[in-house]
C-alpha cells in the first residue's frame, strides 16, 4: 500500500479552521493522521519544513480545448498545468469544438483524464445543445455520465426563457447552472473594458453593465426559480454589489473571480499586449479594488482560473484579430501570493478557502479538506520561492501569458492526487 | 534633440519634441516654394509606405515629402484580404528587417499595429493612422496650421466637431493641443463621444449653435455613414442639421477664426461646400502644410543633415 509522511509543514486547512505544525501520514488514498512528531519508518518521506500543506486546489472554470484543438490544449497537457500550479481537480469548461452537449464527450473527457492519470478533471457540460442557446441540453444524460454543472460559456444564455426553463429543469440534479454574464448587444465589438484608457487607446469598449445587466437578469433569475446559479469570472464592482445583496436576500447564488481580476487594472493594455486579451476585459482600478473586497468579505465565493490556452500564431496578430484569453492555471497560485496574502495581507485561511473547501462545495466533491479520513488530495506550497516563468517551465502546450519570462513569487512544490504523489517541481 | 526611435503617436511627447517638429517643418516649407523643391538630405535612405488601409492623401503626402528630402521610396498597399490570407504583420516585420529598409511608415485598420512593427524592426516606425488610436502625423500638421494663423497655441481655443469616437485625428489632436497648452473641447451627439473623455481635460458639448462662437478653431471630422447604419444617429438629414458646418452656422463664428478638416469631406453632410472653399477655411493649407510636417518627421527621425 503506498504511504507517504509528509513531516513539519504548517498545515492549513480552511474547512475545520486547522492552522498548525504537523505531520500528515497518508495511506493508500487517504490521509490517515494529521498529529505533531510522528515517527514512522520504512515510507516516503517529504520534509515540508517552512511550507504550507494545504488541500489540493479546486478550479471551476478551465479551458482544455480538448475535443477540438489539440494544437492548444488537450486534456493532459491541461491537467499536467493544472498540477504544477497546485490544482487536484480542475472542471473544463464545454466551449470544445464540438461542444460537450453528449453524454458521449462527457465520458470521452473522463476516461481520458483516467488514462492520463494525472489530476481529478470534470467536464461541465452545456446548458443549451450545441451551445447554441436555444434547447435544453440532456441534463440527466449528462450528470449521469458525470458532468458536474451546466454553462453555455463564452456567451451568456441570451433568451431569458430558455434560461428559466434550464434553471427550473436542472432543480431535478441539484446542479448549478454557471452562467457566463454578458449582454452580447452591449459588449459587442468590444476589446477591452470601456474607460478612459480605452478612449486613449482607440480600443472599441465593452462597458461593465454589458455584464452587470446580465448579473441582475440571473440573479432575479435564481431567485424566481429557486435554483442554483453560480456566476462566471465576475470582473465589475456593480456585479459585486449586486451579488452581496442578493446573498442577504437568500438567492442560491454563489460565484468565482479569477487572478488577472484582481491583480491587473486596465492601464496594462497600454502595451498593446494580446495577453492582457480576456474576456470578461480587466476593468478600472475601482473596478479591482471591489473585487478584492469581495473576495475578503466572502461576496466572492472562489478564485477560479478561466485558464484559456491559444497559440502563439493566434495571440501574435494585431490587438483587435488576437482571441480573448489568457492560461492561468500555473500562474493562479503565484498571482494570489503576491496580491491577495503580500499586498491585501489576507489570511491563508481567506484564500485558500476560496480554492478549495468552497469550489468542492459547489461542485458536491468530498475533497477540499485535510483531517483525518479525508481523501489525501494535498499541495505543499513554498510562499516565498521566487522562479522565472520561462516558455520551457510551462507544461500548458500554450504559452499565451503575461508573466512570460516574469519572476513570480511562491509556487506548488509537491502536488498529491487520491494519496499519490503527482507533481513535484523541479529545484 | 535626440528623438525617439518612432513616431507612434502624441499621447507621451512633450512639448519640446512636439515644438521641434513645428520649426523643422517651417524650415522645410520656404523648400517647398522653390522651383526645384528638393534637397538631398535622405540622399541614400530607403523608405516603405505600407498601407493595410486605403488612402490616396496621406500615402501620395508621405511619398511627396519623401522625395523632396532625396530619400528613396517604395510603395505598398494591401488590401484587407490579401492580408488575412495568412501573412501576420510580425512576418511583414521580419521581411522588412531582412530587405534593409531605413524607415517605414504604416497605416493600418487595428488600433495599436504600427507598434508590432516598431518592437521588432531595427528601422524607424512613423504612424500614419492606426485604427480608431491616433493619427499624430496628421495632429502636427494641424497644429502647425494652428501656429501658423494664430502665432500661438497656448490658450487658444479648439472645438473638434463630429464622430471623435473613431477619430484618430481627434485623439492625437487632443494630446498634443492640451500638451501645449490650448483649451480643448468636442462637439457631437453623445454616441459618438468616447466614455470619460472629460479625463483629458476636455470639455464636452452637444450643442453647436450655443458654443461655435466662443472658438478660435473649428475643426470638423468626417463622418462615415456605417455609423448611422449602427444606430450612432439617425439619419444624416438630423447630422447636417444638427452639427453640420453650414452656411448660416459659420456665420456664428468669431471674425479671426479658422476651419478645419483632416479631409477627405463629405460636402454637403458635416461642411457644406461653400463653407469649406470659403474664407474661413484653412483646408488646403493642411495639405501643403502637411508635406512639410512629413518633410520634418522624415528629417528628424532618419538623422538626416542639410548639406
Amino acid at each position: 500500500m503506498n504511504r507517504i509522511l509528509i513531516k513539519n509543514g504548517r498545515v492549513i486547512d480552511p474547512k475545520t479552521r486547522f492552522d498548525r505544525i504537523a505531520d500528515i501520514l497518508i495511506e493508500g488514498n487517504k490521509i490517515q493522521k494529521v498529529e505533531r512528531n510522528l515517527k514512522i519508518d520504512g515510507l516516503k518521506v517529504i520534509d515540508a519544513s517552512g511550507m504550507i500543506v494545504s488541500p489540493g486546489f479546486i478550479d471551476l472554470h478551465c479551458h482544455l480545448r480538448d475535443p477540438g484543438r489539440p494544437d492548444e490544449e488537450t486534456i493532459e497537457s491541461g491537467a499536467r498545468a493544472a498540477l504544477a500550479g497546485g490544482f487536484t481537480t480542475i472542471c473544463c469548461m464545454p466551449n470544445t469544438e464540438p461542444p460537450i452537449d453528449n453524454e458521449g464527450i462527457v465520458s470521452y473527457i473522463i476516461k481520458e483524464a483516467e488514462r492520463v492519470n494525472l489530476c481529478r478533471v470534470f467536464p461541465i457540460a452545456t446548458i443549451t445543445k450545441k451551445r447554441e442557446g436555444k434547447e435544453i441540453s440532456e441534463f440527466g444524460e449528462l450528470v449521469k455520465a458525470g458532468a458536474k454543472g451546466f454553462s453555455d460559456d463564452g456567451n451568456t444564455v441570451r433568451d431569458a426563457r430558455v434560461l428559466r426553463h434550464a434553471m427550473e429543469y436542472s432543480k431535478i440534479f441539484d446542479i448549478p447552472i454557471f452562467e457566463h454574464p454578458v449582454d452580447e448587444d452591449l459588449s459587442k465589438g468590444g476589446l477591452m473594458n470601456e474607460s478612459e484608457v480605452s478612449t486613449r487607446l482607440g480600443l472599441a469598449g465593452s462597458p461593465s453593465i454589458a455584464e452587470e445587466i446580465i448579473v441582475a437578469r440571473d440573479l432575479m433569475l435564481a431567485k424566481f426559480t429557486g435554483a442554483r446559479l453560480h456566476l462566471c469570472h465576475i470582473s465589475t464592482r456593480g456585479s459585486v454589489e449586486l451579488i452581496r445583496r442578493a446573498k442577504k436576500e437568500g438567492v442560491d447564488v454563489t460565484c468565482e473571480t479569477c487572478p488577472h481580476y484582481f491583480f491587473f487594472n486596465d492601464t496594462v493594455l497600454e502595451t498593446y499586449n494580446t495577453n492582457y486579451k480576456v474576456n470578461p476585459p480587466i476593468r478600472t482600478e475601482i473596478d479591482r479594488r471591489a473585487i478584492i473586497e469581495g473576495l475578503r468579505d466572502g461576496t466572492i465565493d472562489c478564485i477560479s482560473t478561466d485558464h484559456a490556452p491559444h497559440t502563439r500564431a493566434e495571440k501574435e496578430l494585431e490587438f483587435a484579430s488576437a482571441p480573448f484569453g489568457m492560461i492561468g492555471l500555473e500562474t493562479a497560485l503565484s498571482m494570489v501570493i503576491m496580491q491577495l496574502i503580500n499586498i491585501e495581507k489576507f489570511s491563508w485561511f481567506e484564500v485558500l478557502d476560496k480554492l478549495t473547501i468552497k469550489p468542492a462545495q459547489i461542485i458536491k466533491e468530498k475533497t477540499g479538506v485535510i483531517k483525518e479520513g479525508a481523501i489525501a488530495d494535498i499541495v505543499i506550497i513554498n510562499p516565498e520561492v521566487k522562479w522565472r516563468l520561462t516558455p520551457e517551465i510551462i507544461k500548458s502546450k500554450s504559452k499565451n501569458t503575461p508573466f512570460l519570462n516574469k519572476e513570480l513569487t511562491g509556487r506548488a512544490e509537491y502536488v498529491i492526487v487520491n494519496g499519490e504523489i503527482k507533481y513535484q517541481a523541479t529545484p | 534633440m535626440n528623438p525617439k526611435k518612432d513616431l507612434l503617436g502624441i499621447e507621451g511627447l512633450g512639448s519640446k519634441e512636439i515644438l521641434n517638429y513645428l520649426d523643422t517643418a517651417e524650415k522645410f516649407l520656404e523648400i517647398l516654394d522653390r522651383p526645384i523643391p528638393i534637397i538631398p538630405a535622405l540622399r541614400g535612405k530607403t523608405i516603405l509606405t505600407l498601407f493595410f488601409e486605403p488612402s490616396t492623401r496621406t500615402q501620395i503626402s508621405f511619398s511627396i515629402a519623401a522625395k523632396r528630402l532625396s530619400a528613396d521610396v517604395v510603395n505598398f498597399s494591401a488590401s484587407t484580404s490579401s492580408v488575412k490570407k495568412g501573412e501576420t504583420l510580425l512576418d511583414t516585420a521580419k521581411n522588412i528587417e531582412a530587405m534593409k529598409v531605413d524607415g517605414v511608415i504604416v497605416r493600418h485598420y487595428a488600433s495599436g499595429a504600427p507598434r508590432i512593427l516598431a518592437e521588432n524592426l531595427n528601422a524607424f516606425v512613423i504612424n500614419a493612422g492606426d485604427g480608431t488610436h491616433e493619427h499624430p502625423t496628421q495632429a502636427l500638421l494641424d497644429i502647425m496650421t494652428m501656429r501658423q494663423h494664430f502665432g500661438y497655441i497656448k490658450n487658444l481655443n479648439v472645438l473638434i466637431v463630429g464622430d471623435v469616437l473613431h477619430s484618430r485625428v481627434a485623439r492625437s489632436n487632443i494630446f498634443g493641443l492640451k500638451t501645449l497648452g490650448a483649451n480643448v473641447a468636442v462637439c457631437a451627439p453623445p454616441t459618438l463621444i468616447p466614455v470619460d473623455i472629460e479625463k483629458l481635460n476636455v470639455e464636452v458639448f452637444y450643442n453647436l449653435d450655443e458654443i461655435i462662437g466662443d472658438f478660435d478653431v473649428v475643426m470638423a471630422l468626417r463622418i462615415q455613414l456605417e455609423r448611422q447604419e449602427s444606430g450612432l444617429f439617425p439619419s444624416a438629414r438630423e447630422y447636417r442639421n444638427l452639427y453640420g458646418l453650414t452656411v448660416e452656422r459659420v456665420q456664428k463664428m468669431k471674425p479671426q477664426s479658422i476651419i478645419m478638416h483632416p479631409g477627405p469631406t463629405n460636402r454637403g453632410l458635416e461642411i457644406d461646400p461653400e463653407v469649406a472653399d470659403g474664407p474661413k477655411s484653412v483646408i488646403l493649407k493642411q495639405v501643403k502644410n502637411g508635406v512639410a510636417m512629413r518633410m520634418a518627421i522624415l528629417f528628424i527621425h532618419a538623422g538626416g543633415k542639410i548639406e
